[in-house]
């Protein structure tokens, strides 16, 4: 084992690469063969076996994988939820009452309520805000491609770019290199150790999910927005609503059900963020949220059966919000 | 007449009001502020590491020194326990391009069976399918990962053995199929859907079979779907940590940038020289990808958000 490790250590990076290239080469070939191969003689066979035939090749892929990797790992972890740290014995609502009890804990689940309260609430406003002062614009496509650029960056990425706009600097002699340090010196006032403040630092962490979610909101109710016949604006503008109670009287109730489909996108979103929190402080600082300690739970401490409890009681979170969701999609197709 | 007059009035009004230059201004600065920390990120990254941590990047413009050493740096020159950025740029392509063919294939197909083919119980695997969209990635992560380091044993029977695949590129490549096809194939079939019936009966009539009627009709038509989907799997395989962290298996050989990323915010929580170069480099091919094919993302997006 130890000889193995260390030939391992001797390869350079250009031998892994090549090595994984062959690897990568080896599974899209032999995946388009097995495609190619089955079309061509699936093709040539009789009506009466393609009958059979089609589900084996079209559907019976799929079925399995969900079923062997999303139906039984997503029952199993249920199981592990009653269950101790390794999998042994079974503890009945042990975990649980650790997540409900335990302040080390209770901090994560109020910090997770903190996140899906606000982040939801203020992408969607901002976003909105920008769609509505957008969509008359003549030439509205620059600003938007600014705005929903961070869609395209990991939440890593985003990370390490507010990171350092956060940026503290303990030598009161060195010149700021964090610009929200900076500005606050500016206007003369002495910044606080941003990351390191609670409850500060978890709205901070918030400002970068909105900052990635507001381009998301806008897109989908800008969207919205146009779809809202000219008839209706021109009525409203007729009988001489000003322009702010036209929004909120005429153009907001018009998207009320996309409004609500964006709002529990960014909320189920929110729920299962991890990379911003693991990224910008490690879950330290008393900014944990559920998904990370989740990861801390089953793969740092490997306790599976408080990393699944943890699981679960995210699932039961995310389910209610998603079944609003379809009601609202279904009445708003109901409606058109 | 009249009315006609006055609803042309009222239009270029409400063009007017709207286009209020007030809204404008506030849609800029909006937009301005939303671009300053990538770009700030991405001035810094060019900046000599002295520069960097002397003065902030906003000085640049008085001050402008240019200097690729930190790219330089931070994409070739690794060390034993740490290797160069670049192997890890490698990893990411590598991880990304088969994450996002395999589920687009299987979820095509998938796609096309519940679309078209009449049988008992299509209603119900295609609501089941829709339906697994509420398990969150974080339900599956602990058995999953079980089943690709052992196999999966109930009683005696071994039902999937032990491939002794932990620590290459598979479980990642199949843990992002398996969490990308509800989705998938629940946006492809409403779009394949909308073939019309007449087109694929008079195929059939023609003798075509379901192979040909696939290759031949059905797939040329749903290409702009594919796209759409395919940008959006791009960007959330690309982007992701959680998945590649756990079913990576904690190995370097195979671990995409964002792994990488994040291990170095951890450990030199200071070398922004690095950090900013390295941060740059693993944003700017999902920045290409968007700005190249906006359109796409977009209508993926509204598919999957306002008509559902």
């Amino acid at each position: 084992m130890f000889t193995l490790a260390l030939h391992a250590a001797r390869k350079t990076p250009a031998d892994i690469i090549a090595e994984n290239f062959s690897l990568l080469a080896l599974a899209l070939l032999s995946f388009g063969a097995v495609i190619f191969l089955f079309f061509l003689l699936a093709s040539r066979t009789s009506v009466k076996t393609q009958e059979w035939l089609k589900y084996l090749v079209f559907l019976v892929p799929s079925i399995l994988l969900l079923v062997v990797g999303l139906i039984y790992p997503a029952i199993r972890t249920l199981i592990l939820a009653f269950m101790d740290k390794e999998a042994e014995t079974f503890v009945g609502f042990d975990n649980f009452i650790w997540a409900f009890t335990i302040p080390e804990i209770t901090v994560v689940l109020a910090n997770t309520a903190i996140w899906v309260v606000t982040a939801p609430i203020l992408s969607t406003v901002i976003g909105l805000a920008i769609a509505y002062m957008t969509d008359r614009m003549k030439r509205p496509a620059a600003i938007k491609s600014l705005i929903f650029m961070p869609m395209a960056i990991s939440f890593v990425g985003a990370g390490i770019i507010w990171k350092f706009v956060y940026n503290y600097q303990p030598n009161d002699n060195k010149p700021d290199i964090g610009l929200l340090s900076a500005i606050f010196k500016g206007f003369g006032l002495t910044p606080p150790n941003w990351l390191l403040e609670a409850p500060l630092n978890s709205f901070l962490l918030i400002v970068v999910m909105i900052w990635i979610q507001t381009g998301f909101a806008m897109v989908v109710l800008s969207a919205a927005l146009k779809n809202i016949p000219d008839e209706v604006v021109e009525a409203a503008m007729l009988d001489g609503a000003a322009p702010w109670k036209r929004f909120y009287l005429v153009s907001v109730p018009m998207i009320r059900a996309t409004i609500v489909v964006v709002l529990t996108t960014i909320t189920i979103g929110t729920l299962k963020v991890f990379d911003i929190v693991r990224t910008m402080t490690g879950g330290n600082f008393q900014t944990n949220v559920i998904a990370n300690e989740m990861y801390s739970q089953a793969f740092r401490q490997m306790n599976f059966g408080r990393g699944s409890a943890l699981a679960i009681i995210l699932f039961v979170a995310i389910v209610p919000i998603i079944i609003y969701n379809i009601r609202q999609l279904r009445l708003e197709r109901t409606e058109r | 007449m009249t009315s006609l007059i006055n609803k042309s009035l009222v239009k270029s009004k409400a063009k007017n009001v709207f286009s209020s230059p007030w809204a404008a201004l506030g849609a800029w600065i909006i937009a301005i502020l939303w671009t300053i920390p990538t770009f700030g990120l991405l001035v810094t990254s060019i900046r000599p590491e002295k520069d960097i941590n002397n003065s902030g990047w906003w000085t640049f413009f008085v001050n402008p020194n240019i200097s690729f050493e930190n790219y330089q740096q931070v994409l070739f020159e690794g060390s034993t326990t740490n290797p160069p950025l670049y192997q890890f740029f490698f990893n990411s392509l590598a991880v990304t391009l088969p994450a996002v063919i395999f589920p687009i294939t299987l979820a095509v197909f998938a796609a096309y069976a519940l679309a078209w083919f009449e049988f008992k119980g299509r209603d119900f695997i295609f609501f089941s399918i829709f339906a697994l969209q509420v398990i969150p990635l974080q339900l599956t992560l602990i058995p999953l990962l079980q089943l690709f380091a052992k196999g999966l044993v109930i009683g005696d029977v071994t039902i999937i053995p032990d491939l002794n695949i932990t620590g290459t590129y598979i479980p990642i490549w199949v843990a992002h199929t398996i969490f990308g096809l509800p989705m998938a194939i629940f946006l492809l079939h409403n779009f394949l859907r909308q073939i019309p019936r007449e087109l694929i009966e008079a195929a059939r009539v023609d003798g075509a079979g379901w192979f040909t009627l696939f290759s031949k009709i059905v797939l040329p038509l749903s290409v702009p779907a594919i796209a759409s989907f395919a940008i959006f799997q791009f960007l959330w395989v690309w982007n992701d940590l959680l998945v590649g962290l756990t079913f990576g298996g904690g190995a370097k050989e195979v671990a995409p940038m964002t792994i990488r990323l994040a291990e170095m915010v951890g450990t030199r929580g200071s070398g922004w020289e690095l950090l900013t170069a390295g941060a740059f480099v693993s944003i700017v091919v999902p920045l290409i990808v968007f700005f190249s094919l906006q359109r796409y993302f977009v209508r993926g997006l509204l598919a999957g958000s306002v008509k559902g």
